[in-house]
């Protein structure tokens, strides 16, 4: 990047960065959630504009087919939720769950989170994009924990506990990719250059790469919330505020996941380096089929999503580690369609936790006919979440499963098994959520109800017709991929 | 490389493996301050004769953070804080010393057998150093495992992140980037973990954090 220069890239960072000194010392609600949706706008756009216009960057940044798509992916559902957002903080002032001083903080460490994963995303220095999520980490740490309940302490401390474990993880992984690096590129930070590694990548040391993919794996792998990695996931978004599970959902676990995904391009690119592949296939369909069975015994409706989260982050590092161009294609596409629906069902599931005043699923029940649209809104996200046709991850999960069928039969049955008893066990607590007799309060809810409607249409067109430009974008980023 | 330098720096990283072993049996707070704070001075040490023999002049700021920040600041902060919460009492280890010690030595040698495979080809002093990095780190891991209160987790953590910076410094010509991003982020969680410390210390009265464990989210 040239000093001087505005490209988009460093708009997308400098817009957050701003907004969060701005928010840090503006009080009031009022102009405050306001300016949180514009900051989150104007982000979107400027990152928009890198489909038309790629800037010129040195080696600490980099953009390519494959981090636009989660430049523009993680963008968009930003701004939905900060729209989401000042509707449900406003209810929280109103009952004095949040003070003032606490209310400027979630704005601000708001703004710094999108900062921290649009640096992750765009950084070129393998460095620079563990400092990024090691600093998103922190953020989602502090934000988990700003009810101050003793549920929400313990959540942010076992968040904190595992995820820095994680990331330090990541970080020794990271060391060992630069010493595999050293002999070849030399000493200095052109060996931490992604773009420079993954043209040498083929004459590392092989033995060094794959320990380092393993620490690499383990350590971004706590942060996708696969299993046995996951233990932090249901509590963190369970006892945050509504927005950052949203978030968290959407967004931060596809965040760390490209990170695994840059390591695996990179040991692809060695042939005598292991596969990266079938580790990311067991890791995956184990946390499918383990979520699967848990969602039944779930009696938080956040916490019974938070574990819906886990099992599509399975279906997708599954999807990613069997490669190939098909595989690899419906992998993006369910990535992208779980970050809209997830979202969307936890702004239903917000205002819903706010009109009954808790989120116990044993005492809510009847939403369909107390709330009907957030009843309806939900049990659409609901049925999208699924895997239902003709909903957007109903293709994605039947390309998934066609082509594991196509190439490895027997993986298909536990990945079929997972799908089948997920989808069981979230009509089963449906039911009684969405139907049946009404119990709990049943207030009117002060939502807005376009973010969600936003993205469960979105959803639902992907489903019906997939435009052939995002079609040949796919293929491409599927290719690089390898 | 091999010879007098060598000899020393072997030394300094074998010596950060054994101060790791001292902190997995301390069960007392104020001791296991102590051997922390000797832990970051021999990284510390250990940091700035890798920059001698480098001649690597950034390394000798990364060799200030760890003494100034962790030998001297965290220790005597954290002194504080325990005195302040009233809580310099025994800790509880869970399993018990021998067994503790034993999981510990398993930890070791795995480390040394698998980094002293897979660097063949590296030269022995890095080779070496990884070696006991990565013992240090498990060492932090498993201590962290076996610790029940926030203090002692705490400096566990930070005992895996001096494990870290003996890796990146081991590594020759690492960027500067990632010795200022481990201070950094040791300089955040520290803060992180004040503010936790004391609001749970505000809402529970102990910083056991067995006391958190009552407070799952599915209890009926």
């Amino acid at each position: 990047m040239n000093p001087g220069s505005f490209d988009a890239v460093s708009a997308v960072l400098i817009i957050p960065a701003v907004a969060a000194a701005v928010l840090a010392v503006l009080p009031g609600y009022w102009l405050s959630a306001r300016l949180n949706v514009l900051a989150a706008l104007l982000t979107f756009v400027a990152s928009l504009s890198l489909f038309f216009e790629r800037p010129q960057l040195g080696s600490y940044f980099l953009i390519d087919d494959l981090n636009i798509v989660f430049i523009v992916l993680t963008t968009f559902v930003a701004f939905s939720t900060s729209i989401f957002s000042a509707s449900y903080i406003a209810h929280e002032i109103e009952i004095g769950r949040l003070t003032p001083t606490y209310l400027r903080f979630y704005h601000s460490m708001y703004q710094v989170l999108m900062l921290a994963m649009n640096l992750a995303l765009v950084a070129n220095n393998i460095g620079l994009m563990w400092v990024a999520i090691e600093v998103a980490t922190l953020t989602t740490v502090l934000m988990v924990g700003i009810y101050r309940t003793h549920e929400a302490i313990e959540a942010a401390w076992k968040y904190f506990i595992l995820g820095s474990v994680g990331i330090a993880l990541a970080l020794f992984g990271t060391i060992l990719i630069y010493l595999a690096a050293r002999p070849v590129i030399g000493e200095g930070p052109d060996a931490m250059v992604w773009s420079v590694l993954i043209k040498q990548a083929g004459s590392f040391d092989a033995p060094l790469l794959n320990v380092a993919f393993v620490f690499l794996l383990l350590g971004y792998g706590t942060k996708v919330g696969l299993v046995p990695l996951h233990a932090w996931l249901p509590d963190a978004h369970a006892e945050g505020p509504t927005p950052i599970s949203a978030v968290l959902s959407g967004l931060l676990l596809n965040v760390a996941l490209y990170a695994v995904l840059r390591f695996k391009i990179l040991l692809a690119a060695n042939s005598a380096a292991l596969a990266p592949g079938p580790l990311m296939v067991t890791m995956g369909l184990v946390s499918l089929v383990f979520a699967a069975f848990m969602l039944y015994r779930r009696r938080d409706i956040k916490r019974m999503f938070a574990y819906s989260s886990i099992e599509h982050m399975g279906i997708i590092a599954f999807a990613f580690g069997m490669g190939g161009p098909l595989a690899n294609f419906a992998g993006l596409l369910h990535m992208t369609m779980h970050s809209l629906t997830k979202s969307a069902i936890f702004f239903a599931v917000g205002h819903i936790a706010q009109v009954k005043g808790t989120q116990k699923i044993a005492d809510m029940g009847g939403l369909t006919e107390t709330n009907p649209v957030l009843g309806w809104g939900l049990m659409l996200g609901v049925m999208a979440i699924a895997g239902l046709p003709p909903l957007g991850i109903f293709t994605s999960e039947f390309l998934i499963v066609s082509s594991t069928f196509a190439r490895e039969p027997l993986l298909a049955v536990p990945l079929i098994i997972g799908l089948l008893v997920g989808l069981g066990a979230l009509f089963f607590r449906m039911n009684t959520i969405a139907f049946g007799e009404p119990r709990g309060a049943s207030a009117r809810a002060k939502a807005s109800y376009v973010p969600m409607f936003a993205h469960l249409a979105m959803v639902f067109v992907a489903g019906v017709y997939l435009p052939p430009q995002l079609v040949t974008w796919f293929q491409n980023v599927a290719k690089l991929l390898g | 490389m091999r010879g007098f330098a060598f000899d020393v720096a072997h030394v300094l990283a074998g010596s950060l493996v054994l101060v790791s072993f001292l902190q997995l049996y301390q069960d007392r707070l104020y001791a296991l301050l102590n051997v922390f704070a000797v832990h970051a001075l021999v990284l510390s040490l250990s940091v700035a004769w890798q920059a001698y023999i480098q001649d690597a002049s950034h390394l000798y700021i990364t060799a200030g953070i760890a003494l100034v920040f962790k030998a001297i600041v965290i220790p005597v902060s954290l002194h504080r804080i325990i005195v302040l919460l009233g809580i310099h009492r025994e800790i509880e280890t869970v399993g018990g010393v021998g067994l503790t010690m034993i999981a510990g030595m398993g930890l070791v040698a795995l480390s040394m057998v698998l980094m002293l495979r897979v660097t063949a080809g590296a030269d022995p002093l890095t080779r070496e150093d990884l070696a006991f990095a990565l013992s240090v780190v498990l060492l932090g891991l498993l201590m962290m495992v076996t610790r029940r209160n926030a203090v002692s987790q705490v400096i566990g953590f930070m005992s895996i992140e001096n494990g870290l910076v003996l890796a990146a410094t081991g590594a020759k010509g690492m960027p500067l980037v990632v010795e200022i991003s481990v201070a950094f982020s040791i300089l955040i969680a520290f803060i992180v973990i004040g503010i936790f410390l004391f609001r749970i210390r505000e809402r529970f009265d102990t910083v056991d954090i067995r006391a958190l464990d009552r407070f799952r989210g599915e209890q009926q």
